[in-house]
């Protein structure tokens, strides 16, 4: 973190006693919010100290065992001092785990947040369309949780014009050995992207599965 | 010898001016060389085929140039990129409102087998869901290589029993990935 930086976050919490410093920060100030102060705090980043674009919005899950668990992360920029501030605020329910939603503050929060909700699953509390954006809507689970596996979990498929047509089905993917990674060689047919053990495949299973 | 015969036997005003051939292969012959392909651009694939569409690799020089934007003008959907699941009910519905006869190809690793994307999103090979006629690998796929599937599939129509096909409703095409 840089000296400027270092300032920023000590006005901050200077100016603003209900944040406090997340410990560990390399780069930018960086706060963790309670959940009933952040609407506020976000305001005043907005209105008194510049902070006026909103970049990023992530959530995280900090693993299985963890407690609080999930935490939805927002990066804003101030275009005046040309520097961010990273603002994390935990969810205190693991199993169903919401945070106040932002879009009042930022309106760009809002496809961020339904991201967030999609994948991780942290519902966003005042959010103005809290559906899902990327999976459709009847999928049941959030993929990037750390208790789902990469290749996926068996679900219908969701249109079912082309399931009687087909008979398709969400499978999980075949990780085949993966993960898949592009080998060193000389000709393309060498260098393709390829799962490094190859001995099983969908039709011949893996022996240590069975 | 009568004048009757000698005109059957030869007759230099329509010598060269008459082909003899079976309709099965004309019918062939007219519609290889006449395929509208349609992108089903989903991916970097894509971009490789707006690559071949230009003058560098132009597609034009293989009879197989006219494409079309609208899935009822094209014959050939070229999928071309990574189809997740959610795309894939787009892709099976745009391949039922084209009209017969039509073929498909699988343009590159992705939509051939899913890919470097083994993950509970993507569909894994678009075989799946359309009936394929060839599979192109690469990732993405160079332009010659397009071509060089785009000319397996004219000789795969080239082969086809066109009148009879022509005659009667073409027969569903089977799934090969069940």
């Amino acid at each position: 973190m840089t000296e400027k930086d270092l300032a920023l976050q000590n006005e901050l919490l200077e100016k603003y006693p209900y944040v406090s410093v997340r410990p560990g920060s390399a780069d930018h100030a960086s706060f963790d919010v309670p959940a009933d102060k952040v609407v506020e705090f976000a305001l005043a980043l907005r209105d008194k100290e510049g902070f006026s674009s909103i970049n990023d919005v992530t959530g995280c899950d900090w693993g299985v065992d963890a407690s609080p668990r999930f935490s939805a992360i927002w990066h804003v920029y101030s275009h005046e001092c040309h520097q961010y501030v990273r603002i994390n605020v935990y969810a205190a329910d693991n199993e169903k785990p919401a945070v106040p939603s932002l879009c009042s503050v930022w309106a760009g929060c809002n496809w961020h947040e339904r991201e967030a909700y999609d994948l991780v699953g942290i519902t966003f509390t005042n959010h103005p369309d809290m559906r899902r954006i990327l999976m459709w809507d009847e999928y049941p689970y959030h993929p990037l949780r750390k208790d789902f596996p990469l290749a996926g979990i068996e679900v219908p498929h969701p249109d079912p014009d082309t399931v009687a047509q087909t008979g398709v089905r969400v499978l999980p993917a075949p990780m085949n050995g993966g993960p898949f990674v592009s080998c060193r060689g000389n000709t393309m047919r060498e260098t393709e992207p390829r799962a490094l053990d190859q001995e099983w495949s969908e039709g011949n299973r893996k022996p240590s599965a069975e | 010898m009568s004048a009757a015969n000698t005109e059957v036997a030869y007759n230099s005003k329509i010598e060269g001016g008459v082909v003899v051939t079976k309709l099965d292969a004309a019918i062939d012959w007219i519609r290889s060389h006449s395929v509208w392909p349609m992108p089903m651009g989903l991916a970097c694939c894509a971009i490789e085929f707006m690559s071949a569409s230009c003058s560098r690799f132009d597609i034009s020089r293989f009879g197989m140039e006219v494409t079309r934007f609208s899935p009822r003008q094209a014959d050939c959907m070229i999928v071309a990129g990574t189809v997740t699941y959610k795309m894939s009910q787009a892709v099976r519905r745009i391949y039922d409102q084209m009209a017969e006869p039509k073929w498909v190809i699988a343009m590159g690793a992705c939509a051939s087998s899913g890919g470097m994307y083994r993950s509970y999103s993507t569909l894994q090979g678009v075989d799946r869901i359309l009936p394929v006629d060839v599979y192109i690998s690469g990732c993405p796929t160079r332009p010659e290589a397009l071509f060089d599937g785009l000319m397996a599939l004219q000789k795969m129509i080239a082969k086809e029993p066109g009148l009879k096909l022509l005659k009667r409703d073409r027969p569903v095409k089977p799934l090969y990935f069940g």
